[in-house]
């Protein structure tokens, strides 16, 4: 069997004395939508930021496995080189360049191929012939992004000025400008509604589909989550508490519990219980 | 009730009373030295019509201020919503009409008839001004890197010139580039500490390396003269050809070859030439930058550098070229200016200098090159205009960038241009 795209195994990071993410484990196929989920506050973003070089996790392999590549080990990459091996990110507020337009947006995620094209400006500021097919190429790949994710109409308006539905949408765009091999996405349908949550998930299979890429996916639309991924991991206070298909996330009873509480009330908490008593006693 | 006059009558009354009261250390008492020694003498009707003043200047403006908003509420209010659109196609095409238009002006200017000494040395101080501000605009306008002791690199400029020429004794056309080159070494050290800075410490730091770079020239009496500077720097020739009257040993003069009478104006018009050249150079290269990948990259740091970092951009190196290329621009002005002064001392590098480039280059609108040609040239010629002010020059020069910055908070030119339109681009047919 192939080693999976993305394996992560024994992740840990601690802040001073808080462990934000104990020892997850957890992998992203190629051609596959992986779902990351779990309540507020359990270490889903951390994980992200660990993946993609922004923390340096405490211990843990973070291995990348790229075909016609040796395995890469993400978490002993500098932060910024990570997306250079093909793993890429969405922010949970987007983080676009707000006064540079859409198409601009697009081609400075192809910086580091078009670097290398203009050798490093000197080709390019005299206009070489190289680095002329390199930026018509550059233009071309931005150009089949935008007319994918529905953007002419504004590609050259300056993207802070554009709605946050379209901004998410930018922001994917401009991701896949990089030509991930895993695209990471957190909360990409934050702020959507229904309707382009539809569409949302619709465009994300339709990558994966096109491109055969993975896809690694923080989310709290369980709708989304639950018609789209292929696998979902499921975290609380930093730990991994189940995987599994959808089906099988929807009725294992840990991740009920994490996400609803303990379903009787004796087994409430006894300062919470005697609070909740309390409160009907003094209806009463 | 109290009327609306009432009510500025009285607020008039209360402010001219602070202004009599005021009035009362700075007008009414003054000194007057007689054989007894200094006496404080009074000037009691002084202070009465400061405060009278006052309350009419007070009166004055709450009404007009009434009448405009009057004004203003009868004209048609835009329904809810509906913000003028702002025609970035036309506002690109007036800037391009007016570079187009200022490049044609700067280069006929020293042949026209009114052009006289003292229009060309004017000229040449406006070019060297938007030399530097095109080159604090790279590193603060795109960037977003705040500096404020760019006037090093000018410094770092002008004495490596003057050093080279006058030990070495290399031309201008040798130490021009040289000049560059020294100053973007000191631009990328610059840039080596700071990388993590950002904001207030930011500002400190490059206004300490500014300052350190002054005190360094001025204490550093057998390698750069101290505070007395370098004298005896050549002039710039022309391949070869000088615009002395009695060239120097090895080279004959431009107007013995030409035939033209020997005139102290071409040499001006020359020293104008380069500058323009040097300006129109930089002004290309920063151009066709902004639409390269290091360009862009520039941008996006100033936008959001974490965002750079996620999409594998090195941002210590867009840093390091930055403040490379900004201080080289800067390096490029102070060989320049060195070779025009032929006299370099530290009082022409003082913190004034870099606080001037940056207002230059915040007047002018950030990242806008064509912003920075007018912004210098205001604050080039609004102190020569205002020569006649004598003492005042300052106020109005503060005044008049008060009023802008209230007009315009964003700087003359605060639109930003796009680099590229995908409407322009041709197709994939193509």
């Amino acid at each position: 069997m192939n080693a999976p795209l993305l394996s992560v195994t024994g992740l840990t990071m601690r802040f001073g004395g808080l462990v934000a993410v104990d020892g997850v484990n957890l992998t992203a196929e190629t051609n596959q939508i992986t779902a990351l989920i779990g309540p507020n506050g359990a270490g889903k973003t951390t994980i992200f930021n660990c993946l993609t070089g922004f923390y340096k996790p405490t211990s843990g392999e973070l291995t990348l496995n790229r075909p016609d590549h040796a395995p890469v080990s993400l978490q002993s990459l500098p932060g910024y080189q990570v997306s250079r091996h093909g793993v890429v990110r969405t922010f949970q507020n987007i983080r676009l360049f707000p006064r540079m337009t859409v198409l601009e947006n697009l081609l400075v995620a192809q910086h580091v191929g078009l670097m290398k094209k203009a050798a490093f400006g000197v080709a390019g500021l005299i206009g070489l012939k190289g680095w002329r097919a390199a930026e018509k190429e550059a233009i071309d790949r931005a150009r089949f992004w935008i007319e994918r994710l529905d953007l002419t109409s504004v590609a050259d308006e300056e993207a802070g000025n554009l709605s946050y539905g379209v901004q998410r949408r930018v922001e994917i765009a401009r991701a896949m400008n990089t030509n991930p091999l895993l695209l990471c996405l957190d909360e990409p349908a934050a702020g959507l509604n229904p309707k382009e949550t539809g569409v949302l998930g619709e465009l994300l299979q339709g990558i994966r589909e096109q491109f055969g890429i993975g896809i690694l996916l923080i989310e709290h639309d369980m709708g989304l989550v639950m018609g789209i991924s292929d696998r979902i991991h499921v975290v609380e206070y930093g730990r991994k508490i189940a995987e599994g298909t959808p089906e099988q996330i929807r009725s294992d009873e840990r991740v009920i519990k994490a996400y609803l509480g303990e379903p009787d009330e004796e087994e409430l908490p006894a300062i919470v219980a005697e609070d909740v008593a309390g409160q009907e006693g003094g209806r009463a | 009730m109290a009327t609306p006059i009432q009510n500025h009558l009285k607020a008039s009354i209360i402010a001219g009373l602070v202004a009599m009261v005021l009035a009362v250390p700075f007008i009414g008492l003054y000194t007057v030295s007689t054989d007894q020694g200094l006496v404080v003498q009074t000037r009691w009707p002084w202070v009465l019509w400061s405060g009278l003043i006052v309350l009419g200047g007070s009166l004055a403006i709450a009404l007009v201020r009434d009448v405009l908003a009057a004004r203003r509420a009868a004209k048609p209010k835009l329904a809810a919503g509906t913000k003028p659109k702002r025609d970035d196609a036309l506002t690109a095409k007036l800037s391009k009409g007016f570079a187009i238009g200022i490049t044609l002006f700067a280069i006929t200017l020293p042949f026209m008839p009114f052009s006289d000494r003292y229009i060309m040395d004017v000229g040449t101080t406006v070019l060297i001004y938007v030399l530097l501000g095109m080159g604090l605009n790279v590193t603060v306008g795109l960037a977003g890197l705040l500096d404020l002791g760019f006037v090093a690199f000018y410094a770092i400029g002008a004495y490596s010139f003057a050093i080279l020429s006058t030990t070495l004794g290399w031309g201008f056309w040798v130490c021009l580039p040289l000049s560059g080159l020294i100053a973007a070494l000191f631009g990328a050290l610059l840039s080596m500490p700071i990388l993590r800075l950002r904001g207030d410490y930011l500002a400190i730091v490059t206004l300490g390396f500014g300052e350190i770079t002054r005190i360094v020239i001025l204490n550093w009496q057998s390698f750069t003269g101290g505070p007395a500077g370098i004298s005896g720097i050549p002039r710039p020739s022309l391949f070869g050809l000088s615009f002395d009257r009695r060239p120097p040993d090895g080279l004959t003069s431009f107007h013995e070859v030409t035939g033209i009478s020997f005139a102290t104006e071409h040499r001006l018009m020359f020293l104008y030439m380069i500058a323009l050249t040097l300006v129109l150079a930089a002004a290309w290269v920063i151009k066709r930058l902004r639409a390269l990948p290091i360009g862009r990259a520039w941008e996006a740091l100033r936008e959001d550098e974490i965002a750079c970092r996620s999409l594998g951009i090195n941002p210590v190196a867009s840093k390091v070229s930055a403040y490379a290329v900004g201080g080289m621009l800067g390096g490029f002005a102070g060989c320049f200016f060195a070779a025009r002064q032929g006299f370099v001392s530290p009082e022409s590098f003082t913190f004034m200098e870099s606080a001037l480039i940056l207002a230059i280059v915040v007047l002018g609108g950030l990242g806008s090159q064509i912003g920075v040609v007018i912004a210098a040239l205001f604050i080039v010629l609004l102190p020569e205009v205002g020569r006649e002010f004598a003492d005042f020059r300052m106020i109005v020069f503060g005044i008049a960038m008060i009023a802008i910055m209230v007009w315009r908070p964003g700087g003359l030119l605060s639109q930003r241009v796009p680099t590229i339109r995908l409407s322009s681009q041709k197709g994939d047919a193509a």
